[in-house]
């Protein structure tokens, strides 16, 4: 902790990215979710006929699907008063000044082109269902890296983009991932050519602004060949007393050699649902890297996964949760080992402070014949206070006998002990507790790009805020 | 009264029982008090219920320091009035370095003080001054807190926060036990190069043996929540001689 956290705490509010703008767009779709629906956005977006197929089975697929029982309570989800399209603006832009005045106000207080300038190798915003700004520096786009919204990436690129789409998280995977395949509506679309390596992050940053909103981005990512690239995706929204949903789907596939990173700061006000399916297929000594750390939201379920499905894959999966008051956080990851001599690592870090429930849920799975494979998953509870709780759900699934499986799990609480001795040199209980707790997710903290690492430590500062006394 | 730690008349109780039965101690800055006893006499007790333990209900007496009742105050604002404990059991901090830890902590009690922050800059010279005049391996800051420490480490990482925080006054709780020879010495050297007149010293302690590597003013035996017996250093010898029962017998004929 880099100054006194108490000093932070008072200069900011509690969840400083709760406020909101009027209504933009130029179209919005009725409440509720049906073939009307469905069959308007894909006119909207002037899409080729296969994938107007496309949605309409994943429709039918999602109204069939019973919904999930085995995680987190649902039932106060109402599929029918979600407006499951909104257009904010007449096209997505390459310059921030032909992006609508208050929508591009609403990023620039997000610090999002400010963020672009010092570090990012490129942005995308959206802003409800699109993308208003994407763009990349040009250094990369003259290496052939491409960076544009999906809808993008399936007009200007059909072939590269119906190889993959869908592949790697089948319309049939979940209801969720259903619900996305017919509603899909921005994201991003990327794609790097072998062997270029770009140093500084990509990012996404979603926005909802409107109450009652779904938000269903779509992110396909290529890596190919020895290339190497670090995504990042940011998110947040006003708060209201009804529920809105986020559902992403993110498919990426890292191919040989190939290096990637993936990176989530989920900070969604407590009123959004986030229902999202990620994941990656590794090919023979790729290395593929999900880093999630979720702090915002109402429920979210989230299990980032990485099928490794050549020797020599390497999948990794580090998961921080910070579930407060009202909030039930679930999320983890998944790992199937497919091919010999992949290796794996789980690290999940949960805190779960007041009535809040940060649980991790993991799987990993060895398949018969995939023969030496490592993989080690370590996961620690923190609980703040007495009625805080969390839950831990590893199944370990191995079909060959020659692996060598690590699990750790711990669930801590901060001690009166600690406060103590942290009080005794002079910090105050609220900030002791908060070194605690960021003593804890130290670990992940690290992994992080610096100026993400901070942003984050701010973050779970201000979630401590008011936390004891 | 300013430069003194008074303690009158304090009185002490867990939840089952009286430990601390009217204890009466005054150190002044520049001294070096050392407080032995028996196992269970309430050494301990004391150093806690100084700092503010939350474990323990002060039923009777005061504790002044320069002057001002600091039974009233938190255990944080204890520390910045210019209060050290040095405690047997250190606890870890994992994933805080001892540097950030001790940055936040010094500038904690620089806030209350009214100070400015120190910066990133002064502060890695002032930690890395207070290493070298502890002799200690410029490393040992980026280690997280008491994390996997040795009983040596521990009681090392405890002299290193005191000298980061410049107390007025330093209770030094068992800081001795359970350390080797040679970490005892690197310790007890510690204590004496931030020995002066800027600070006073309450050294509880079971044996003699730190009190040969630093050698205290004043020595008081504690029995069953009281002193029973103060003096000068003569007092821990003729203790190691006669033992606690002798000497006792000695002091009441």
């Amino acid at each position: 902790m880099a100054t006194p956290a108490v000093e932070l705490l008072r200069e900011l509010e509690e969840y400083k990215y709760g406020w909101r703008i009027p209504d933009v767009y130029v179209y919005k779709a009725p409440k509720g979710l049906n073939e009307d629906v469905i069959r308007k956005i894909s006119e909207m977006k002037e899409e080729p006929e296969w994938m107007l197929e496309y949605r309409l089975k994943a429709l039918k697929h999602f109204l069939e699907r019973p919904m999930p029982t085995w995680g987190p309570d649902l039932s106060e989800l109402d599929f029918d008063s979600i407006t499951y399209y909104v257009k904010p603006a007449e096209r997505e832009s390459r310059s921030w000044d032909e992006v609508p005045e208050e929508i591009k106000r609403t990023f620039e207080r997000l610090g999002i082109p400010e963020a672009e300038q010092k570090f990012l190798a490129g942005v995308g915003a959206q802003f409800e269902s699109e993308m208003v700004y994407h763009r990349i520096k040009e250094e990369l786009e003259r290496l052939g890296v491409i960076f544009v919204s999906i809808e993008e990436g399936l007009k200007k690129y059909p072939d590269l983009f119906r190889r993959y789409f869908g592949k790697v998280v089948p319309y049939t995977d979940n209801k969720f991932a259903a619900l996305n395949a017919a509603a899909w509506s921005g994201g991003s679309f990327i794609y790097i050519p072998p062997g270029v390596k770009v140093e500084q992050p990509l990012q996404a940053y979603f926005r909802l602004n409107m109450p009652d909103i779904g938000q269903f981005e779509r992110t396909l990512i290529i890596v190919d060949e020895g290339a190497e690239a670090h995504y990042v995706e940011g998110c947040t929204a006003p708060m209201y007393s009804t529920y809105s949903l986020h559902t992403g789907v993110i498919e990426i596939v890292v191919k040989r050699g190939a290096r990637f990173r993936y990176t989530t700061i989920q900070n969604w006000s407590t009123n959004v649902f986030n229902l999202v399916t990620q994941r990656a297929l590794v090919h023979q000594d790729a290395h593929m890297e999900w880093v999630d750390a979720n702090i915002g939201s109402k429920v979210t379920m989230k299990y980032p996964s990485c099928y490794l499905l050549e020797p020599g894959a390497h999948g990794e999966i580090l998961s921080m949760a910070f579930a407060k008051d009202g909030q039930v956080i679930d999320n983890g990851g998944k790992v199937l080992h497919f091919a010999p001599n992949t290796t794996s690592k789980i690290v999940s870090k949960s805190v779960s402070k007041g009535t809040g429930r940060a649980s991790y849920r993991g799987l990993v799975k060895v398949h018969q014949g995939a023969k030496g494979v490592k993989s080690h998953v370590v996961c620690d509870a923190l609980l703040i206070d007495e009625h805080s709780r969390s839950d831990t759900y590893p199944y370990i699934e191995i079909e060959e006998d020659d692996v060598t499986i690590g699990h750790e799990a711990s669930v801590s609480r901060v001690s009166e002990e600690q406060v103590f001795y942290l009080r005794s040199r002079g910090l105050s209980e609220e900030e002791a507790v908060t070194m605690v707790v960021a003593g804890f997710i130290e670990p992940l903290v690290r992994e992080l790009p610096m100026e993400y690492a901070v942003e984050l430590n701010r973050l779970v500062q201000l979630e401590m805020e008011g936390s004891v006394g | 009264m300013a430069d003194t730690l008074e303690i009158r008349n304090l009185h002490a109780r867990t939840e089952e029982r009286e430990i601390l039965k009217g204890v009466n101690l005054t150190i002044r800055k520049g001294e070096v008090h050392a407080l032995m006893g028996p196992n269970g006499a309430g050494k301990s007790t004391l150093a806690y219920v100084l700092m503010g333990h939350p474990a323990y209900e002060v039923t009777e007496g005061e504790v002044f320091l320069n002057g001002t009742n600091i039974l009233e105050l938190e255990p944080e604002e204890r520390a910045h009035a210019g209060l050290f404990l040095a405690f047997q059991y250190p606890v870890a901090v994992p994933g805080v370095t001892i540097a950030n830890f001790l940055r936040a902590a010094l500038n904690a009690k620089r806030q209350a003080q009214g100070l400015e922050e120190i910066s990133i800059l002064e502060f890695r010279k002032l930690l890395m001054d207070k290493m070298r005049l502890l002799k200690m391996d410029p490393a040992f800051a980026g280690r997280y807190v008491n994390d996997g420490f040795s009983g040596g480490e521990k009681k090392k990482a405890e002299i290193l926060q005191m000298a980061v925080l410049e107390p007025e006054f330093a209770v030094l709780d068992e800081t001795d036990s359970g350390l080797d020879i040679d970490a005892l010495r690197i310790v007890a050297e510690g204590i004496n190069a931030l020995r002066g007149p800027e600070r006073g010293f309450l050294i509880i302690t079971h044996y003699k043996r730190i009190l040969d590597y630093v050698r205290p003013d004043f020595v008081h035996v504690m029995v069953d929540g009281r002193i029973a017996a103060s003096g000068g250093p003569e007092l821990a010898d003729q203790l190691e001689a006669k033992g606690y029962e002798g000497l006792l017998q000695a002091v009441a004929q």
